[in-house]
């Protein structure tokens, strides 16, 4: 499975993901440039996180109309898989490819720190290794993590199963005191109609080694090699 | 030369710049004529105390500074750097930003960030890691509240959008820092050691470029603003302190690399204090070259820039690259791919000449050996005077009543600000970007694995500055061995230290007495440990309305860890491990965070540091985490022994764990728990090592003793303490979050 890992001016964990996908599932991966629009040869693109072009207006705001996501909306259009995460999830919103926008966290800072997550939806293409309502541990590096949408936009996502990851207690509540940054209903991570495109604001690509102090992120990745065998045989 | 109508140099002018008349005479000997305007500016901030170390260098000079694995001594290069085999270097260095950060928190923070990164990666290394360490008046005063918010924004808006780690550090709270606050940043970055660029400009013709921002006026006299002490006047040196553009650093950051690890260029430095002139002087110097600049080529962000303000621009993220020759169009594209300008604005002559034209006019020719520290910059001693408060702080050991409920006094110390939770403040930085984290900040030191090995590395910051006040030899030495004491804790060999050293006007006797005893312990500690200075920073100046901070004498200490497997944390792991005490019991609470927080007094002596035991205390940690043999350790440090218990049971990743603690011990409770003597580690292990364990420090000579277990959900120490460690630690975590919930102020207090 050939994987691409989009670098914009600016991203900062384009080699995590890569090294993940190198090292954990240990596939065929390289670069995109944010000026290439020819990827033909690829399986799956992540967005990856960081400040791309500085982010100093909104995050994604610049990014959207870089020439790799004209690319990158063709390819998920034409049913390509795509993953973002953190930064990548902000982008994938500003495109439109996903509903909802992130705001600033609702305490107006920076926040890192390991959060639980539910898995709400484990009949994805990223998250068929966690079992539905699995509570995972991945940290969070976001200054603009509270994801909103309007009433009708959340109905749709419901309507589909589109809420992929809730962030919860350590026992799986979720309340107020456990959504970091004031998400609407708690989400963390969402996924389009179609189920080609996932966003999440935690990082999986940080939590794939025990070293590192956890390994709940591997399963995103081990998800999407066994979607694509098991595709691939049928 | 000039024909510009520019101020008229004199005495009255040069004394302007900060310049002494032996100074001013001095240059025109250099010269043989008067000065240009832009060439009293170049001399001005060259051989300002910042750039030219004029009143430290002599005395930095006694501090050992050879090694087996050292790559460049202190003061070659920007950073130092250490061979840790396998063919790899890490580069790493500390430097202050006190006084912008005193006047503008969420710049001076950021562009000190910045500035020390580019240090790093100037050598050609990617950085990996930041450190923090900072010093603030009382969180009683808005002032400080609104300083700390500002310096944690900063640091984390720069850091976190750059993409480097910030994992550790240190945050101490007392009243000498009210109105000088001291921001130091350490940064740790990794190069292959053959792909390591230097900071020399040499062969003949070789083009000089300036890539990455446009030159603005901002920043301008940064350095000799660095070098005078804070007043009310300082708000108006708010033009400067810099602007920082993390983004443009990263590209920064990616480009400088592509052109080293392409080998395109001779020599590359970064532009820090002084801009243009430092580089370019310095470069010179180190080459033994000189340097034709043409000003009208350099990229400028604002209109009818003069000399002058060109050369003396502290505008971020720029470098000064002494190209190869031929190379000059692969290095402009590389820029170019990365967005960013580069401009060829001279280049390299044999003859020792730092030449500055401007379109047709000369506006400088210096000898450029004759600015630089180690060349032609002045070299002072100063003279010393020991303090009266000396004596009468350290004549007897405090007299205190002992208090009545400990379980209150153990509340109120794990909620002081010099102790409790920095949580609210890490958590604002991104920790683990780049996914090499594996301790990151609460530990005793931060752990950062090294990819395609099996080595980490750990690192420390540490300097205790009331320790300092009361006796700077003494707590100087406190500095180093309880920095490489923790990174023992984490499993790691202590390797070599960077030092940023800030102390008040080394023209006041008794601020040069304070400075000349502190190196003296330095060296002393150094020496004994093996861990060279590979350089470092020192900031003079760092007063405010008469009065000086306390002497700070940061370390930052590098430890080599050989295996990921020896990697240990500092918390209790599992029910039933047992509880030793490795060091010496003590009842000498001189210099505590209980006698000034308890007893409000701040009074020694402190107690003794044996260099020796702490020596065979820290190889017997290192070799039982090594033999697997202890599940934690812990260093006793602020508090005493009781924090660090209470540590050991609320710093865990999950739930916080209880332990029954019983020292036997005939001498008074609260000096015993409340000791903050050095050379002590608190370490669990499980039942079956104990003995061995006991064996072996017998073997080595270290003291040891078994105080408890692990277990339940109360910490309990002799009958004397009961508290629920929940409890212990909702105090912990919350103290700093409520602190800061009160309202800030921007009202300056100088």
């Amino acid at each position: 499975m050939n994987f691409g890992v989009v670098t914009f001016p600016g991203s900062n964990c384009d080699y995590d993901s890569y090294r993940a996908v190198k090292d954990i599932i240990k596939q065929p991966v390289r670069f995109l440039w944010h000026k290439d629009t020819r990827f033909d040869d690829l399986d799956i693109i992540i967005l990856p996180g960081g400040f791309s072009y500085g982010d100093y207006l909104r995050a994604g705001a610049i990014a959207k109309f870089s020439p790799v996501m004209g690319g990158v909306k063709a390819f998920a259009d034409a049913g390509g898989y795509v993953l973002g995460i953190c930064n990548g999830f902000q982008i994938l919103t500003e495109l439109g490819l996903l509903p909802g926008t992130l705001m600033r966290n609702n305490n107006l800072k920076f926040i890192c720190k390991d959060v639980y997550l539910l898995v709400e939806n484990n009949q994805t293409p990223f998250t068929n290794r966690y079992k539905k309502n699995q509570i995972v541990r991945l940290p969070i590096a976001h200054n603009e993590g509270n994801y909103y949408c309007d009433e009708k936009d959340l109905n749709y996502l419901k309507s589909y199963n589109g809420i992929v990851f809730r962030y919860c207690g350590p026992n799986g509540r979720i309340t107020d005191g456990y959504n970091p940054n004031g998400s609407v209903e708690s989400i963390a991570g969402i996924i389009n109609e179609k189920g080609n495109v996932m966003g999440m604001m935690p990082h999986p690509e940080r939590y794939v080694e025990g070293l590192l102090g956890g390994e709940d992120g591997a399963e995103i990745f081990k998800s999407i090699i066994d979607n694509f065998s098991k595709r691939k045989a049928s | 030369m000039e024909s510009t109508p520019e101020p008229t140099v004199n005495l009255k002018l040069a004394k302007e710049h900060g310049l002494s008349t032996s100074e001013y005479k001095r240059i025109l000997n250099i010269l043989g004529r008067t000065p240009t305007y832009t060439e009293l500016g170049i001399f001005s901030v060259m051989w300002s105390e910042h750039c030219s170390y004029k009143n430290s260098i002599k005395l930095l000079k006694t501090l050992p500074r050879t090694g087996p694995h050292l790559l460049v001594s202190a003061g070659e290069e920007n950073a130092g750097a250490i061979d840790i085999g396998d063919g790899l270097a890490i580069v790493f260095k500390i430097e202050s930003h006190n006084h912008p950060s005193a006047i503008e928190p969420y710049q001076g923070a950021a562009t000190g960030v910045g500035g020390i990164l580019r240090d790093i990666f100037t050598m050609g290394a990617r950085p990996i890691a930041v450190l923090d360490s900072l010093r603030f008046g009382s969180l009683k005063e808005g002032r400080t509240r609104y300083l700390l918010d500002g310096v944690v924004r900063g640091i984390a808006g720069y850091g976190n959008c750059f993409g480097v780690p910030t994992v550790g550090g240190e945050v101490y709270f007392e009243d000498s820092y009210t109105g000088n606050p001291l921001i130091n940043v350490m940064a740790v970055g990794i190069a292959k050691v053959e792909k390591m660029a230097s900071a020399i400009a040499k062969r003949k013709g070789s083009p000089v470029l300036v890539v990455g921002s446009s030159t603005g006026r901002d920043g301008i006299h940064g350095a000799t603003f660095a070098s005078e002490e804070l007043s009310e006047a300082s708000q108006l040196r708010r033009p400067a302190v810099q602007i920082g553009d993390p983004f443009t650093e990263k590209l920064l950051l990616e480009a400088t690399l592509e052109i080293i690890g392409e080998e395109l260029i001779i020599g590359i430095q970064d532009m820090g204090a002084a801009g243009i002139t430092c580089c370019s002087s310095e470069m010179s110097s180190h080459g033994k070259s000189g340097m034709v600049l043409r000003l009208s080529e350099v990229p400028v962000r604002e209109e009818k820039m003069t000399p002058y303000e060109i050369m003396l621009s502290e505008s971020q993220e720029r470098m000064l690259v002494v190209a190869k020759k031929g190379k000059v169009k692969r290095i402009q594209a590389i820029f170019d791919k990365w967005g960013l300008k580069s401009a060829v604005i001279g280049e390299i002559i044999d003859e020792p000449r730092l030449i500055v034209d401007n379109s047709e006019n000369r506006c400088a020719e210096i000898p450029p050996e004759t600015l630089v520290l180690g060349g032609g910059a002045p070299v002072y001693t100063r003279s010393k005077r020991k303090p009266t408060y000396i004596e009468e702080i350290n004549k007897s050991e405090p007299r205190i009543t002992e208090p009545n409920d400990y379980n209150e006094i153990l509340l109120r110390l794990i909620s002081s600000p010099n102790i409790c939770s920095k949580r609210w403040i890490y958590e604002q930085y991104d920790y683990q970007v780049r996914t090499n984290t594996v301790i990151g900040p609460g530990g005793d030191a931060a752990v950062l694995r090294i990819r395609k090995t099996n080595k980490a590395l750990s690192v420390s910051t540490d300097c205790n500055g009331r320790y300092c006040y009361i006796n700077p030899y003494m707590g100087t030495k406190m500095a180093v061995a309880e920095a490489a004491r923790n990174v023992v804790c984490t499993g790691a060999k202590p390797v070599a230290i960077t030092n940023c050293l800030n102390f008040g006007n080394p023209y006041d006797k008794e601020i040069y007495w304070y400075f000349s005893e502190c190196i003296r312990g330095m060296r002393e500690a150094c020496s004994y440990f093996e861990t060279p200075v590979t350089g470092g920073n020192v900031s003079f100046y760092n007063e405010s309305k008469q009065r000086a901070v306390y002497p700070t004498p940061v370390i930052g200490m590098l430890g080599v860890i050989e295996d990921v497997s020896h990697i240990t944390t500092s918390y209790f792991k599992d029910k039933g491990d047992l509880i030793f005490l490795a060091g010496d019991i003590s009842d000498r609470i001189g210099g505590s965070e209980y006698l000034k927080t308890i007893h409000n007094r701040i009074a020694g002596p402190l107690p003794d540091l044996d260099l020796e035991l702490e020596r065979r205390l820290q190889r017997f940690i290192l070799e039982s985490i090594k033999a697997k043999m202890i599940k934690s350790a812990h260093d006793v440090s602020e508090g005493g022994l009781s924090t660090a218990i209470a540590e050991c049971c609320i710093n865990r990743p999950d739930k916080p764990t209880g332990c029954k603690i019983d020292i036997v011990d005939k001498r008074r409770l609260d000096r015993i728990l409340f000791s903050e003597a050095p050379s002590r580690v608190i370490i669990s292990c499980k039942p079956d090592n104990a003995e061995r364990l006991e064996r072996y420090a017998f073997k080595e000579n270290v003291p040891i003793q078994l105080i408890g277990v692990v277990g339940g959900n109360e910490i309990s120490i002799n009958e004397k303490i009961s508290i629920s460690a929940k409890k212990l630690k909702i105090a912990y975590e919350q103290a700093l979050p409520n602190l800061m919930k009160g309202k800030q102020s921007k009202r300056r207090i100088f």
